[in-house]
Parts: structure tokens; sequence; C-alpha cells
């Protein structure tokens, strides 16, 4: 069970904001089998899902030119604000495994 | 026979901790489970805690408590787009022991306060999630975690702000966006003879700053900073349904890099290395969005109550997951006295917390949420304020304005009677 230093650089997938990739390989985060956070099928263009673009502290949700939303779940800080902005009907949202996600060592 | 604990706690947050310290120090039997790597270790705070109203709950703790610095020095910063007025406090009371409140980091508090109730006989287990309730005939039985069955006269649910124990227990809903905000924070390292030289502070002082205004883009919330022993919490919070709204639409990293690329802020954390980046949300909907507090077999304490209170000056969690931490232990104690853990037999639960500080904060402060929710108080005020300073200290080539024809021109009839209107209802807070 290695630790893995945040999201790569270069993933296409993560948001353009500035320094936020490098603010993120700061954390500490641990490999969770599977994502703990899924866009449910048939709701990628929901606009409840949109609003997750604007409050994910990592930015870890992009708008696509054909007006899909896709989540890259490396980086996620587990706080819960898409689960309230979007809701369960958009989203399947659950903690990562035990043992898995970040670990915050300041806190 | 399977063995059957006394109490099971979901979530090693200060909630979970201070209610299984309680628990074991009474000599019930308690089994913590946490699903981070150790406590601490999903826990975020802006923080600081206050200690006055939980000094005497916890009287062993603080001695050894290893809180970062003793907050001597409050500051307010109001900011508008190019200028900022700042109001700083210092008074005689906080710089003597014992001390209101500290600074403090979660990861290294959490962790050694579950040593303390690890050391009074409570079993903590790391790295466990806790995936179910045991729910058997109405009544909650115990948890499934990991694919184990455990089984316990009742839970305590203190798995933080969306608590989905709660929500599989009937006692809560999800929430709505209006009653949340979301926080986030950098931790930066910074030598502490430079933060001592930064802030004017000495030893083990600490300051805490609050900023509001063109900080969120007028949207609700603020900014704040901490200082540590050798670093500085800096972060902003805001109110989901603002942030989703849009109006400006932005996304909400976005701000925080632009409040750190502010000159007032720039100069303060200068050459200090960002070492983590977290995120949190807070319950901010006050006392209308507090859940149900028990049911057959539960109690639910902390951010998963609901526990966190926003009076504008203050944004306040940690004293009240403590102390509901601490009730709850204290029903749970009561109910096993009388071998009864029904809904009934734990609604003790309530009637503590009614008739102590947290209800009676939440109580009193019940129309903070709502008079808070004021845009004006985001972007209005500030820019006026800022603009009503700039021309007092303004020196142009000719000569000068009388000063109450300077302010008297940003006050029109209008503007007062706005003034006025806004006004009444921050002073139901």
């Amino acid at each position: 069970m290695g630790y893995v230093q945040g999201p790569a650089e270069g993933d296409e997938n993560m948001s353009e904001i500035l320094g936020l990739k490098a603010k993120l390989g700061l954390d500490v985060f641990k490999h969770d089998k599977e994502p703990h956070i899924k866009i449910k099928p048939g709701m990628e263009k929901d606009p409840r899902l949109k609003r997750a673009v604007l409050v994910c502290p990592a930015g870890l949700y992009e708008e696509k030119e054909d007006g899909r939303v896709e989540l890259t779940i490396d980086g996620c800080l587990e706080c819960g604000t898409c689960r309230i902005a979007c809701g369960t009907e958009v989203l399947e949202w659950y903690y990562p495994s035990g043992g898995a996600g970040v670990q915050f060592r300041f806190g | 026979m399977e063995e059957k604990f006394d109490a099971i706690i979901v979530g090693a947050g200060l909630a979970g901790l201070s209610a299984a310290y309680t628990l074991a120090r009474e000599g019930l039997e308690v089994l913590l489970l946490e699903r981070g790597d150790y406590p601490g270790a999903k826990n975020v705070t802006g923080g600081r805690i206050y200690l006055n109203p939980i000094r005497e709950l916890f009287p062993d703790l603080w001695k050894k408590a290893p809180f970062e610095r003793h907050i001597s020095q409050e500051g307010v910063s109001i900011m508008a787009g190019e200028r900022s007025l700042n109001l700083s406090y210092r008074g005689e009371e906080l710089e003597q022991e014992p001390y209101q409140s500290y600074s403090i980091l979660r990861a290294k508090f959490d962790r050694w306060l579950s040593k303390q109730a690890e050391r009074k006989g409570a079993m903590l287990v790391s790295r466990s999630r806790v995936d179910d309730l045991i729910i058997e005939n109405g009544r909650v039985e115990g948890v499934y975690a990991g694919g184990d069955e455990l089984r316990s006269q009742v839970v305590i649910a203190c798995d933080g702000v969306l608590s989905l124990m709660a929500e599989k227990a009937g006692l809560r809903k999800p929430g709505s966006a209006r009653q949340y905000g979301v926080g986030f924070k950098e931790v930066i390292e910074l030598d502490s003879a430079l933060i001592n030289e930064r802030f004017g502070l000495e030893g083990d002082e600490g300051a805490a700053r609050l900023f509001m205004g063109e900080v969120t883009k007028g949207k609700f919330g603020g900014g704040f900073l901490y200082t540590n022993k050798e670093s500085i919490s800096l972060g902003i919070v805001v109110g989901i349904h603002d942030l989703m709204e849009g109006a400006p639409a932005i996304q909400a990293p976005v701000l925080l890099d632009e409040f750190k690329q502010r000159p007032e802020i720039a100069r303060l954390i200068k050459g200090g290395e960002t070492v983590e980046y977290s995120a949190h949300v807070i319950p901010e909907g006050g006392l209308k969005a507090l859940t149900k507090l028990y049911g057959e077999g539960i109690l639910v304490a902390g951010d998963a109550a609901g526990f966190s209170l926003n009076i504008g000056v203050t944004v306040r969690g940690m004293e009240y997951a403590m102390a509901s931490g601490y009730y709850a232990a204290q029903a749970v104690i009561q109910a096993k006295a009388r071998e009864d853990f029904s809904a009934a037999s734990l609604a003790s639960y309530e009637s503590m917390l009614n008739e102590s500080f947290v209800m009676q904060d939440f109580k009193n402060f019940s129309a903070a949420p709502e008079a808070l929710d004021n845009h004006r108080i985001y972007t209005h005020y500030p820019e006026l304020l800022g603009n009503i300073m700039r021309d007092m200290y303004s020196i142009p080539p000719g000569s000068k304005e009388r000063l109450y024809p300077t302010a008297k021109k940003y006050l029109g009839t209008g503007e007062l009677w706005a003034m006025f209107k806004d006004l009444r209802k921050v002073m139901k807070i």
C-alpha cells in the first residue's frame, strides 16, 4: 500500500487552476480500489452537475465541450461539497474504504 | 457468545473522541471506529478552539493538550477591491491564563486526544469505515464495518457533517446547500520568529484574523488566518449555495489563490511554504438545521448533528462537538444504569444539551443565519467603508474638503434607509 503523491502532472482532466495540481500534490493520498464518488450513468449532462465545477475546492470536476461533466477522483479532499451542491440523484457518493483516500498531516 | 459493546462510536473527530473518553472514564466498553489512518487524518479546522465553555467537562485534559498558540490578538479586516479597513484588538484578558482560545491543528490534537481516550480504556480501530447500521425491529443494534458485524447497546454517530449514519437511521435527510459552507485552507510553514515579527507577537502568543468583502467576491462567507507555532492557517469559508449559483461564477480554489495574492496577505506569508491543502464542509444553518438528535439505540453528535455556529464575528464548531460528545456519553451512562437504550431513555441527551451552553447558544443566535445571508454585507459595505477611508486620508493638490461632508456624500437618504434596515436585521444576532 504505497503512498501516492497527488494527481500526476499533465493529467488532462485536472482543472487548469493555477497551482492547484501542485497544491494537491502536497497532500498524502492513498489509493482506493475504486472511485468513492461516481457520476450516475446518464447524468453526465445534468445541469445540477455543473455546480460541482464551481464548488469543488480541489477542482476535480470539469465540463467538456459537449456539455458532459467529468470527475477525476484523484486529489479528492472528501469534503462532501459536491454531494450537497449536486445531490444524490446525480452522484453516487460514499467515503473511500478504510485507510484509503486523503490522510491529513496537519488538518 | 459474541461480544457486545456498550457503545460503538462512528468517527474519531472531536465529538467521537470526547464521547469515547467520557464513556471509557466511567468504565463502559467503547469501540471507536475511524476510517482514516489515524484519528485526525480526515479532520480539518480553520482553526481555533475556545476552552471556556468546555473547560469543566474535561478538567484533566488541558494541561498537556498539544495546542498551537494562545490567541492574544484578534483582528477583522474589511476588504474592498483595492483597499482594506482593519480593526485589531488586544486586551489584558487575552494575555492571562487560563487562555480563552488556542489555534489548533487537528491531525496533531485529535491523535493526542485518541491516546487519552485509549488510556482510559476505549478501544480504537483505525482504517475502518462503517458501511451501514444494523437495524432490527426499528432499533439500531450496531454497525457493519469492513465485512464485520459489530453489535452494541447504542451507536453514537459522530461521522461528520454529512452524517451518512444519521441518514441511514432516518434522523436526517441530505442537507440543502443554503445550510452549509465549504472551508478550504492552506497550512503555510513559516519560521516562528518570522511569525512573531510579522504579527507583533512574543513567545506562544498567537493572532487570529477574519476577512470579509472582496475575499469572497461578495458571496456569503469570509477569509480567516490563524498563526500556529511554526505555520499559518490561511483559508476561506464560503456558502455553498452562493458558490454554486455563480454571479459571479468563480471556482472555489480561485478565491483562495486571489486572496493569497492580496498585498495585505502576500506580505504576511512571504517566504512561507505551503505544506498542505485541505477542505471541509461546515454546517451553518443554525438551530433550524439541526438534525434529530436521538432514536432507538442511536445518538448523533458534533457536525453530524449540525453543531456549528456562524455568528459573523466567530464561526465555532469544535466546542459544540466536544460538548455534544460529552453529553451523548452522559446519556449513554444513564441509559446503561437504567438498562434502557430506547429513544425515550436516550432523550436525556437532548435535555442535557438544552440545559447547556450548546442549545442556549443555538437559541440565542437563531436569527444569525438569516441576518448574515445579506449580500450588502459582503460587497456594498466593504466598498463603501473603503471609499470613505480613502477620501478621509486623501490630501488633494488643492484644499481638502471638510471631513463631515466627505463622509456625508456617501450617505444619502436612500443609503441611510437601507443601512437602517440592514442594521435592524443584524441587531437580531
